[in-house]
């Protein structure tokens, strides 16, 4: 296990981060943006346990810190969903483009 | 009695006041109220000036307002120009509400009437009584506006409403000057109180030059009330007003106000030379100018106010040759007899409907009492031998005289020449001769109108011989008594051939007219003929209105013009480029917004790259 580098950790985290930036600011589809956010959030996970284990100094809290996020997540998909639902039921599309009402 | 003064301003303003509360519901009613309210203020002015005749100048004030080490106070003063003005406002305001009763029978606004009476009363009175500058300005603005609303009580008529207008804005001209007087005075001495502004006066406090612009620009203020020259031009458009309000502004009262201002700052206008020349000149100059156009007006009310112009031009003449007593005491039989002949025209014009006196004629025989009254104050007026008019007018031409100004002195001679035929112009047009009316029903005035011109005839009669050479000088006398050194002589003493000579111009006068109108044995155009250029200049009052309105009118047009433009396109201008740009600017900002989620978040993570670079760079430090 410890054949692995921070650097990978790192690597990889940015990886999706960066897809799920990509996703969350360019898909038209908004049940995708959803999953983009989730995978941002699931990167800045791995980046947290990561330096839980080859940090300057390294402990615990780091991942119980990700485990936080991931209940945190798990509510706000919850609660995004059942937006989204309502929102098509009302407007019949799940078209990003088209949900602008909030505006001047 | 003097200490309970206060009381009489103070009926004519409850008189006003409850007119305008409960007037409507009173209607012909509202006039019991007006004349016992005067009535009041009357017999309380008349106790007055009997108890000021024993006792000293009364005076009470109170502290108005304290500004830094400035005290203002407000108060009344009965000296012997107050009584007296207090008398004589109070008897023809009474007498004239006792007139309209009958003349402005019928009248739909017939309590409105009265209370404006009431308030014009009430601002004339306190005016007379005022002893310092500053409450004598609020007054005097007072009666201005009671002048405005009774001169347009027909506002229905579009010459009323101008006529109204015309002299507000007339009299407001020299009301300017008269605050700017004020204001200069008060600069100089510190205060609004008369005696201490005489006193400074009298001690040399105020430079000559000073003191000369001041008494002139307060005289531009008596100018503009009295109607003299060039500011005249309201007073015979004012005829438009009812025919008692005539009598009462333009005869006896606010007209007068002019010439008590000038009366009471008397002392000021003594110590500057300059001044009283300027009093002097427009006085007599105003006395020829109103008499030429009384001559060839057919208008029965236009000649009676240009030859009430013309009687305050001799008042002026007579306090600017210094005969402070000349002027009061003309002030004081004009009152009467003018108002006389004011209610007898309105009696007249009760009776036969028109003002034109081409359309009058032969009245004498059906206006059995009308006719009579009319011819009193017809001879008052031309100064015949024995009435009031003829005292005061002797006392202004020894004054004229007295002072060494021959030239005033000689066109005080040809006016009261011209005010004589004029006057019986007046009197055979309508009583003389054929009747030329087509209105067969020609019915004598009622009792109630006829009563208060008895009562002003007796006065214009007796009214003179309060200061006559021959019985004493009784009123002289007294005007000046423990003021002699601030007001000068009682009585001026001239050559006796004068008063001969006042005779023989008034009956030359009187006997032209009686050939040219009565007789008919001269024809009316033997000197200048009706379409001659000269009699179109004069009838046309000197085109002065039309300089007026060609002149100052279009001026004040074109200035008016030009500063509209300025507001309309640089202040507007500017106005509506800020609104704009900062309008365009929010446009800008609104377009931002579009509800683009990813777009938002594109902008937030392209902002924070661009930190990130920054801070990559620098190393977090910016220099």
């Amino acid at each position: 296990m410890t054949g692995v580098p921070l650097s990978a950790y790192l690597v990889l985290a940015l990886v999706l981060f960066c897809i799920g930036l990509y996703g969350a600011l360019v898909k038209r589809n908004v049940v995708i943006v959803l999953i983009s956010i989730e995978l941002m959030l699931n990167a800045a996970n791995i980046n947290l346990v990561a330096f839980s284990k080859f940090g300057v100094t390294p402990s615990i809290t780091g991942q119980v810190f990700s485990l936080f996020t991931i209940t945190i997540a798990a509510a706000e998909a919850a609660v995004g969903l059942a937006i989204l639902m309502a929102l098509y039921r009302n407007r019949k599309t799940v078209n990003v483009d088209e949900m602008d009402s909030m505006k001047h | 009695m003097m200490e309970n003064a206060w009381l009489i301003p103070i009926f004519p303003l409850v008189t006003f006041l409850v007119l305008l509360l409960s007037g409507r519901r009173w209607r012909e009613q509202g006039a019991y109220i007006g004349i016992l309210l005067t009535l009041a203020s009357f017999i309380l002015s008349l106790l007055v000036l009997i108890e000021r005749f024993k006792e000293p100048t009364y005076k009470v004030t109170i502290d108005w307002l304290s500004i830094g080490g400035t005290q203002l106070t407000a108060g009344f003063e009965i000296n012997q120009l107050n009584a007296l003005m207090l008398v004589i406002v109070s008897l023809v305001s009474l007498l004239v509400q006792i007139y309209s009763k009958g003349y402005m029978y019928g009248e739909e606004r017939f309590s409105i009437f009265y209370a404006y009476l009431g308030f014009f009363t009430f601002a004339m009175l306190g005016l007379v009584m005022a002893p310092n500058l500053l409450q004598l300005y609020f007054f005097w603005e007072l009666v201005g506006v009671g002048s405005f609303l009774l001169i347009g009580f027909y506002f229905y008529k579009q010459e009323a409403k101008k006529a109204a207008k015309k002299a507000f804005i007339m009299t407001r001209i020299g009301d300017v000057g008269l605050l700017i007087g004020v204001i200069l005075l008060f600069w100089e001495t510190g205060s609004f109180e008369y005696g201490e502004i005489f006193q400074a006066v009298q001690a040399g406090e105020i430079s000559v030059g000073r003191l000369t612009l001041i008494a002139v620009l307060i005289f531009i203020g008596a100018v503009g009330k009295s109607g003299q020259f060039p500011l005249h031009t309201w007073l015979p458009d004012a005829m438009e007003g009812p025919t008692p309000v005539s009598a009462l502004i333009h005869a006896a009262t606010m007209v007068a106000a002019g010439v008590y201002l000038v009366a009471t700052m008397f002392p000021l206008f003594l110590a500057s030379v300059t001044a009283m020349h300027v009093v002097a000149v427009t006085g007599g100059f105003t006395a020829i100018f109103a008499a030429s156009i009384a001559l060839v007006q057919k208008d029965v009310k236009r000649v009676l106010a240009y030859s009430t112009i013309s009687q305050l031009g001799f008042m002026m003449l007579a306090l600017g040759t210094a005969g402070y007593v000349a002027g009061v005491f003309h002030l004081m039989t004009h009152a009467f007899f003018k108002a006389l002949l004011f209610l007898a025209a309105g009696s007249v014009i009760h009776a036969i409907h028109t003002q034109n006196i081409e359309k009058m004629g032969g009245l004498w025989k059906r206006l059995n009492w009308t006719g009579p009254l009319f011819l009193i104050g017809t001879l008052a007026i031309s100064g015949f031998p024995l009435l009031s008019g003829f005292f005061s007018k002797d006392e202004i031409l020894m004054s004229a005289w007295e002072h060494g100004d021959y030239l005033l002195f000689t066109l005080a001679v040809i006016t009261s020449f011209l005010t004589a035929f004029y006057m019986f112009r007046l009197f055979f047009m309508i009583f003389a001769g054929e009747s030329r009316s087509s209105v067969n029903q020609v019915k004598e005035s009622p009792s109630i109108m006829l009563l208060p011109m008895f009562v002003l005839a007796l006065l214009a009669v007796i009214s003179g011989y309060i200061q006559t050479p021959w019985f004493g000088t009784f009123l002289g006398d007294w005007l000046v008594e423990g003021n002699e050194k601030l007001l000068g002589a009682s009585h001026n003493e001239g050559p006796v051939w004068i008063m001969f000579m006042a005779v023989f111009v008034s009956l030359a006068g009187i006997l032209l007219a009686y050939m040219m109108y009565a007789k008919k044995k001269i024809p009316r155009d033997w000197l200048f003929k009706e379409n001659s250029k000269l009699y179109k200049v004069i009838d046309n009052k000197y085109f002065i209105d039309e300089i007026y309105f060609f002149t100052v009118g279009y001026a004040i047009k074109g200035f008016s013009l030009f500063l509209s433009y300025i507001e309309k396109f640089i202040v507007g201008g500017l106005i509506s480029t800020v609104t704009s740009s900062i309008e365009g600017l929010g446009k800008i900002g609104s377009k931002l917004q579009t509800g683009q989620v990813q777009q938002y978040g594109m902008i937030a993570f392209l902002g924070l790259a661009v930190l990130l670079v920054i801070f990559a760079l620098t190393g977090g430090y910016l220099r």
